[in-house]
């Protein structure tokens, strides 16, 4: 097994990035802060992959993959049981996100290279970048639950702080504080869910929380048996936490911060909001799986329709949209429910498989965009459009990844997209058939999307000449989109680490892929050539595509909840009190000291006769005291 | 009642009516006047208790020394026929108030203390109280000496003297 | 002699005392003031001769004090006016409350 230092190196070595960029990095690191960043990112990757490499090589001779725990350090100890640890867990999905956690940063670290050269805060976005590649390794890495909800934070904060990237655009600002408070209220659910489950297991390591909450036994029955409202409070812990993680991976009605975190750079975009940060809340909901699925079904339930109404939801928003970033970041948000509701499906193998291979043609749609957008200086799809012969790579990039989101053989999305597919199927009958409609949605606007920038008007400009930094990240995205497919995962990565039974690929893959094949092809015939095909078709499906365009209206909602109803009836009132009554109080006091100090100044008159009666009296009182009182 | 015993009455009766007026006198000269009643009526009341070298001492020294210097520097800073400013009605009022409180605060503890009184010895028991002997016990290092006090008090005295020469200096303008 | 008791003199210095603080306190002329502190050392003066006579009568003590009392009183009444020669040149008034710059 490999040495524990090597395993703390992988996040620490990005967090020595931070400190030297953030603190040095305008001064001495103006035009290296690039190189740095990714140098250090590189050996990251090159160790996850090493570590990566033993670990299942290992589990394949051995026929089990085990949880273990190489490195602990005690932190915090409330009890001789409850301490907040700081350890470092490996187990399947640990080794898994760690290889996606470091090789997407990795190719986005190398795209930022030429993509923001020349930006003048080019050492803070390394900085930061190398920031969030920290939080997020500490994130996967984490064994036990409070140290996952600190790294939790630092993921929101560096999120933030890379939304808000461009602070002097208005927009830009909004989105990161929306993103920021969005995902902070729903960890406030997150926080009492841990609480909860910490208080009842006595305990916060990962390992020994599942192992109380899942076997019979005192800290079982105290949860199971205590309840609140009717609830069980094992169902309150674990719907908290789940309300958590719905927030973090913009779950319905938790999404709203997701599209406009789309004001900040693309690379950005691809890192946290396509392929690492936004599975945050489905990797919680894995690591608490033993617990979900054995003890608590009902809750698993919830997981299971949240994850499909986003879904399709989603689906159908991303639909109408005409910003090329806002359709890739609800096409996330859909295929993010796709993992869900496979987790709620039991299916866990599936929904793992389905993050690493969604997490390559993601982060390469997003690497493509982020090119197309430089190309045309515009985000809008109206402004694109017959590029195929301007941008050659990027435009067999971009198939790649549109094939393999839409789950077309024999690319990585149709694999883990028949499993999921597979695993809704034995769990519920309604949800299989959203998921099979979404998937016909979901090849339906990609293709949309791609039929609009790469077709649609006459093929114009000369090939342009892409730098290396850029086409590389491409290249290896869109390779690991044709071939991550092919991973072992149902051998390797389960929940409990031994392999699961390989099912045959079979009759059951037709429907998906009829269905796929359907999508494109009405996308084609609508925006293919250029003609008022989609407008009389929106103009046909008048009412859903207006609810759809609007997204659903639930920006409005929210605006209007926090608004009218948080600001005046909790906002307003609260101020009055900070202002007339807190502040009130303390200049009252003020106010009572400045008068009395006034008032008894003139005891000092300067007349010293007046001193002397002072004097006097105080002399006679104290021989009154001392001779007839404390005798 | 003897007749000594309506002597001591008159003379307190004689102090405290001129220190009364020597405090409350309009006019500063007549308060320096009580006052030196007030301490001449002092002395008698020494000449009474049969130490006649007190109180030749303090008509010397007080009555014809510091009453005098007294009046002198009246003389340097005032009008002396002029009325004194009436002091605030409050601070009268107050000082009255603890002057009364004090003294019966006083009068009170005096009584409660048990005086060991001696019997008054008769003429052959009296010390010697010639000024010779007073000379020699002041001067005397042994026992009941009281040399040690007499250079501290004559030290005293070249101080005060040495700064009340430093405090009243004028200086001519133009060398500060 | 013995038919005062010595509470009568004691009186007789107590009531000497309290009447110089009065005039201490009250008095606006700072020569007037000089006037009552020798009014307070006196008394201090007659109680030490009172004591002498009537509770030490082999001793000399009483006398002593007295003489250095009276002696002390002299410098410091010297001293005084020098102060006070000096007060009248910087605020040329001697009343007592014209000396009120350590006021507020």
């Amino acid at each position: 097994m490999p040495n524990a230092a090597y395993i703390m190196l992988i996040p620490l070595l990005p967090l020595a990035g931070f400190a030297v960029l953030g603190l040095f990095g305008r001064q001495h690191f103006r035009k290296t802060a690039g190189a740095l960043g990714t140098g250090l990112v590189l050996i990251s990757t090159a160790l996850a992959l090493w570590i990566a490499w033993q670990y299942f090589s290992a589990g394949l001779t051995n026929g089990y993959c085990p949880q273990t725990v190489p490195v602990k350090f005690t932190w915090l100890t409330f009890s001789s049981g409850l301490s907040i640890d700081l350890s470092m867990i490996l187990d399947p999905i640990s080794v898994m996100m760690i290889v996606v956690v470091t090789l997407i940063s990795l190719m986005v670290h190398i795209f930022s290279l030429s993509y923001m050269r020349g930006e003048p805060r080019y050492a803070t976005y390394y900085a930061f970048l190398n920031l969030f590649t920290f939080s997020m390794l500490g994130l996967v890495l984490s064994g036990n639950i409070f140290e996952i909800y600190i790294f939790w934070e630092l993921v929101g904060c560096s999120s933030f702080l890379l939304i808000g990237f461009y602070f002097d655009r208005p927009t830009a600002v909004k989105a990161a504080n929306k993103a920021f408070i969005v995902t902070r209220f729903a960890d406030l659910g997150f926080l009492v869910g841990i609480l909860i489950l910490s208080f009842h297991a006595e305990t916060l390591d990962f390992h020994t929380l599942i192992q109380r909450l899942t076997e019979p036994g005192p800290q079982l029955t105290s949860i199971t048996t205590t309840s609140f409202l009717g609830i069980s409070l094992l169902s309150w812990g674990l719907a908290l936490v789940f309300v958590g993680g719905a927030g973090k991976s913009a779950l319905f009605p938790l999404h709203i911060w997701l599209p406009d975190a789309m004001e900040g750079p693309t690379p950005v975009s691809a890192l946290i909001h396509a392929a690492t940060m936004v599975v945050a809340g489905v990797y919680l909901v894995a690591r608490l799986y033993p617990v979900y699925s054995y003890s608590d079904p009902a809750v698993l339930k919830i997981v299971l329709y949240a994850g499909a109404l986003s879904a399709l939801l989603a689906a159908i928003i991303a639909c109408t949209q005409t910003d090329i970033k806002r359709v890739l970041a609800y096409s996330t948000m859909s295929q993010i429910g796709y993992m869900m509701f496979a987790l709620g499906a039991y299916g866990y193998t599936a929904s793992m498989f389905h993050l690493f291979t969604h997490a390559f043609f993601k982060a390469l749609l997003f690497l493509c965009a982020g090119v197309i957008i430089h190309h045309v200086h515009s985000n809008e799809m109206k402004d694109m459009g017959g590029m195929r012969k301007a941008l050659p790579l990027t435009h067999a990039c971009f198939l790649v990844a549109c094939l393999a989101i839409a789950g077309i053989p024999p690319f990585s999305g149709f694999f883990s997209k028949e499993d999921i597919l597979l695993a809704a199927w034995n769990a519920n009958k309604l949800v299989y058939a959203v998921g099979l409609f979404t998937s016909g949605l979901t090849a339906f606007y990609m293709f949309r999307l791609y039929f609009s920038i790469f077709w649609n008007k006459p093929p114009a400009g000369h090939p342009h000449k892409m730098p290396l930094a850029e086409s590389l990240p491409l290249v290896i995205l869109a390779l690991g989109a044709i071939f991550a497919g092919f991973s072992p995962f149902n051998r390797l990565v389960t929940y409990n680490g031994t392999p699961e039974a390989p099912h045959s690929i079979g009759v059951f893959a037709i429907a998906p892929v009829v269905l796929a094949l359907l999508g494109i092809t009405i996308a084609g015939n609508l925006y293919r050539k250029e003609s008022d095909r989609p407008q009389r078709t929106a103009a046909a499906f008048k009412g859903l595509y207006q609810l759809a365009y609007h997204k659903f209206y639930i920006d409005e909602v929210y605006a209007f909840i926090t608004k009218k109803i948080i600001f005046n009836l909790i906002g307003r009132p609260a101020a009055w009190i900070d202002r007339n009554i807190v502040d009130g109080l303390m200049n009252l006091l003020a106010t009572v000291t400045a008068r009395v100090a006034a008032g008894i100044k003139g005891i000092q008159s300067g007349k010293m006769q007046d001193y002397a009666l002072y004097f006097f009296a105080g002399i006679a009182g104290l021989a009154v005291l001392f001779i007839y009182i404390y005798t | 009642m003897s007749a000594s015993a309506v002597v001591f009455y008159i003379l307190s009766v004689l102090i405290l009516a001129s220190a009364l007026l020597a405090v409350t006198s309009g006019k500063i000269f007549r308060s320096a006047i009580w006052l030196l009643f007030s301490l001449t009526g002092i002395a008698g009341l020494y000449f009474w208790l049969g130490m006649d070298f007190v109180a030749a001492v303090q008509i010397i020294v007080y009555v014809g020394g510091i009453v005098v210097l007294i009046i002198f520097s009246i003389f340097l800073t005032q009008q002396s026929g002029k009325d004194l400013p009436a002091p605030v009605r409050a601070r009268v009022l107050y000082s009255a108030l603890a002057a009364c409180l004090g003294f019966l605060l006083t009068c009170v503890l005096l009584r409660q203390f048990p005086f060991r009184q001696a019997l008054i010895p008769d003429y052959d028991f009296a010390p010697d109280m010639s000024v010779r002997n007073i000379g020699i016990q002041l001067l005397s290092t042994k026992e009941h000496g009281y040399v040690l006090p007499f250079e501290v008090i004559s030290l005293l005295l070249l101080a005060a003297m040495i700064g009340c020469i430093v405090l009243a200096i004028k200086t001519k303008p133009g060398d500060r | 002699m013995n038919h005062v008791p010595l509470i009568h003199i004691l009186i007789l210095s107590t009531a000497l005392f309290f009447i110089g603080m009065y005039g201490l306190l009250t008095r606006r002329n700072m020569i007037t003031m000089l006037m009552s502190v020798e009014l307070i050392l006196n008394s201090v003066n007659i109680n030490f001769v009172a004591f002498n006579v009537y509770l030490y009568p082999q001793k000399l003590t009483g006398i002593f004090f007295t003489l250095f009392i009276i002696a002390i009183a002299a410098a410091e009444a010297a001293v005084a006016i020098a102060i006070i020669i000096n007060l009248y040149r910087n605020f040329h008034s001697i009343d007592v409350e014209a000396a009120d710059e350590m006021k507020f």
